[in-house]
């Protein structure tokens, strides 16, 4: 999408090694890209999650650029008091008006989903020049793995367990970036580290944006989603490979694929590797392909063409 | 307040960014995330809103950040009720922020500026809170001396005498501490609160110095020859000094104390007012429910007595929940309930609290 390639990734590590983060955590990677991507003029508000506690065990820190946490609901609130200080400083000499300092916000799914979605409500539509990026793993995993709103149809979490009643979550994924959309936003995108140069072209071009901005970085999480932590890409790149995950953003209104899948594999490879989906029948498996399915349609009707193509089965 | 503000900034009279949050809590974290930053900040609020705002207070507090806030202190809910008690302002009293509150709306004016003196204080880097009553002083007209920016910021300059969040020196702020570290971060809080006495007095002084008005941590009127003091805070003292005034001419010899300074606790202060009295008579406009002090202002006075060693017994008047006007006749019955146990101690004392102007 456009000329970022793998050579351009700043070799300069913002993300200081030594973190706690799992091996094979997702999240570790969107951190460590995203604040490559980003570079040092930045302040960081950052809502109490996994990546929260496991990168600043006092009294050691992982960040290389300044970053702040005060709550779990909240890091769009804190990060609209950045910008706002940083305007003010700026309007008075009291800060360089030639940098550009950028406040991001950053959160989990229950912080952004959940407790914090009104927070994220009010700096969007208070059009605060901020980056809002969300690491989606899918369930708050930091407490637990207790479900969240961006829990998917039948994950296994420790609050949707599988028993005799239940089988896992039952209800479905919110559209976050449609809530996002809602607020007239100027740049919304969906991100996906198994894409790499795609998904430093849209934290660039979020972060460079004057308002707010939206990511939303696939996570996949090794305790949570109980697969091996070698197959994190794999997973990250099957997510997309099967329609269950799509890259795309919305600029100014226009909505646009940025990874194209002619043929999308069955999600059933998707779901198979990770052990919340174990429990799975076949008929489940076919309900979540069903939906799977209604969702690229979805996808396909807003970018006017079928970008997404049908599952093709290997025989 | 905040309609005031806006006001002063779509004149532009005030250079300042005014975020218009979706709640209380947005507003105290944007705050917080301002004062990081390292700007002069400010936000006000109430009653539930304090509430809401009730798990970022601490945070503030321990992450150091020289916040200030007015707070028209009210009752909390249920049943929903809007008007004046201290019920909001007793609930933030342990969330480790310097806690004043004025008795008029001029204090409620010069204590805001007082405050940043205090809070950015270097030797201090604690938010401040300052209260003023609910619709007794948040409501009614009064007169007030407004002072002038320059002079303000002759008083209180601006310097950012606090650690900000700076792409050029990246520090990290509100960490995760376990328990190797987190006891040491709550007791650096508490010398922090405990250690700002000696600004905060200077604050005071020299606002005195700056604008001729005074202010002390504690007010003692009357004190020297009373028979029973009674202690209370915010507006119920504007009615407290003219009665007692009024009932000397009867014969009662009454002193009244204002606390001014209610965090960090001013005890020596208070206790220079209590040890000629007979009785003292605490004034609360708020219940701790459960507690063996009903009143949390009278827990603080009566712990203040027992500390040093005054026996004598030591009252609690709950009065003027949820708005409900405090008359002279409601001090006048505690006065005259007090008297009843002059020349007793403490151990003498059957019922420690009662509530006047209630329905029986």
């Amino acid at each position: 999408m456009s000329s970022f390639t793998i050579a351009s990734i700043p070799r300069e590590e913002l993300l200081a090694p030594g973190h706690r983060m799992c091996q094979g955590c997702g999240a570790a990677i969107v951190m460590r890209h995203l604040l490559k991507a980003l570079g040092k003029d930045v302040i960081i508000a950052h809502a109490t999650g996994c990546v929260e506690v496991t990168t600043s065990l006092y009294p050691e820190t992982a960040w290389r650029v300044p970053w702040i946490h005060v709550a779990f609901e909240n890091a769009a609130a804190v990060a609209s008091g950045i910008e706002a200080a940083v305007k003010a400083m700026k309007r008075k000499g009291l800060l360089s008006k030639e940098k550009r300092v950028k406040a991001v916000a950053i959160g989990g799914d229950g912080g952004t989903y959940d407790i914090g979605l009104q927070a994220l409500s009010g700096m969007l539509e208070r059009g605060h020049d901020v980056l809002y990026v969300l690491y989606d793993n899918e369930a708050y995993m930091n407490t637990g793995i207790q479900r969240s709103g961006g829990t998917p149809l039948y994950a296994w979490t420790t609050t949707t367990p599988v028993g005799k009643l239940w089988r896992g979550e039952w209800r479905r994924k919110k559209d976050i970036i449609g809530i996002v959309r809602a607020h007239g936003v100027s740049y919304a995108a969906a991100v996906n580290f198994a894409y790499i140069t795609d998904f430093y072209a849209k934290v660039k071009k979020a972060a460079e944006i004057e308002g707010p901005a939206f990511i939303h970085a696939y996570s996949p999480c090794v305790p949570g989603w109980r697969h091996e932590p070698h197959l994190t890409v794999k997973i990250a790149k099957l997510a997309v490979q099967t329609g269950t995950w799509v890259n795309y953003e919305i600029e100014r209104g226009t909505f646009r694929v940025t990874t194209p899948v002619p043929k999308r594999l069955p999600v059933e490879e998707y779901l198979r590797l990770q052990g919340r989906f174990a429990h799975l029948t076949k008929e489940e498996v076919d309900t979540v392909q069903r939906m799977v399915d209604e969702d690229v349609e979805y996808i396909n009707r807003l970018a006017g063409t079928v970008v997404i193509g049908p599952v093709e089965r290997k025989s | 307040m905040v309609e005031k503000l806006a006001e002063f900034v779509a004149n532009g009279e005030l250079d300042a960014e005014f975020i218009h949050v979706e709640s209380e809590h947005s507003a105290l974290s944007a705050v917080v995330g301002a004062s990081a930053a390292g700007a002069r900040v400010f936000t006000a609020t109430s009653s539930q809103g304090l509430l809401l705002m009730y798990e970022i207070m601490h945070i503030a507090s321990s992450i150091r950040l020289p916040v200030v806030m007015s707070i028209a202190t009210r009752a909390i809910s249920a049943p929903i009720n809007i008007w004046c008690d201290h019920s909001d302002f007793m609930a933030a009293s342990d969330s480790g922020w310097i806690m004043l509150m004025g008795m008029n709306a001029q204090e409620a004016h010069d204590l805001v500026i007082a405050a940043y003196r205090i809070a950015e204080d270097p030797r201090v880097l604690l938010p401040v809170a300052v209260g003023y009553d609910g619709f007794w002083i948040s409501h009614t007209v009064e007169p007030v001396y407004v002072l002038e920016k320059e002079e303000a910021l002759r008083y209180a300059p601006k310097r950012v005498t606090w650690r900000a969040l700076d792409p050029e020196k990246p520090v990290t702020m509100g960490p995760l501490a376990s328990p190797e570290w987190y006891f040491e971060f709550r007791v650096q809080l508490q010398k922090a609160i405990e250690g700002s006495r000696g600004a905060i007095s200077e604050a005071l002084r020299e606002f005195g110095q700056h604008f001729g008005r005074e202010y002390r941590e504690v007010d003692g009127f009357y004190t020297d020859d009373a028979d029973v003091v009674l202690v209370a805070m915010g507006s119920v003292t504007g009615t407290a000094i003219p009665f007692a005034e009024e009932a000397r001419k009867a014969g009662l010899r009454v002193g009244v104390v204002n606390v001014r300074l209610f965090r960090p606790f001013p005890e020596e202060e208070v206790f220079k007012h209590l040890e000629n009295a007979k009785v003292v008579a605490v004034v609360d406009r708020a219940i701790n429910p459960g507690s063996p002090f009903v009143g949390p202002l009278y827990s603080d006075v009566a712990v203040t007595a027992f500390k040093r060693g005054l026996d004598i017994p030591v009252l609690n008047y709950v009065t003027g929940l949820g708005g409900r006007a405090v008359l002279r006749s409601h001090l006048e019955a505690m006065v005259k309930h007090a008297y009843g146990f002059v020349g007793k101690r403490m151990r003498d004392v059957e019922t420690h609290y009662g509530f006047v102007g209630v329905r029986e």
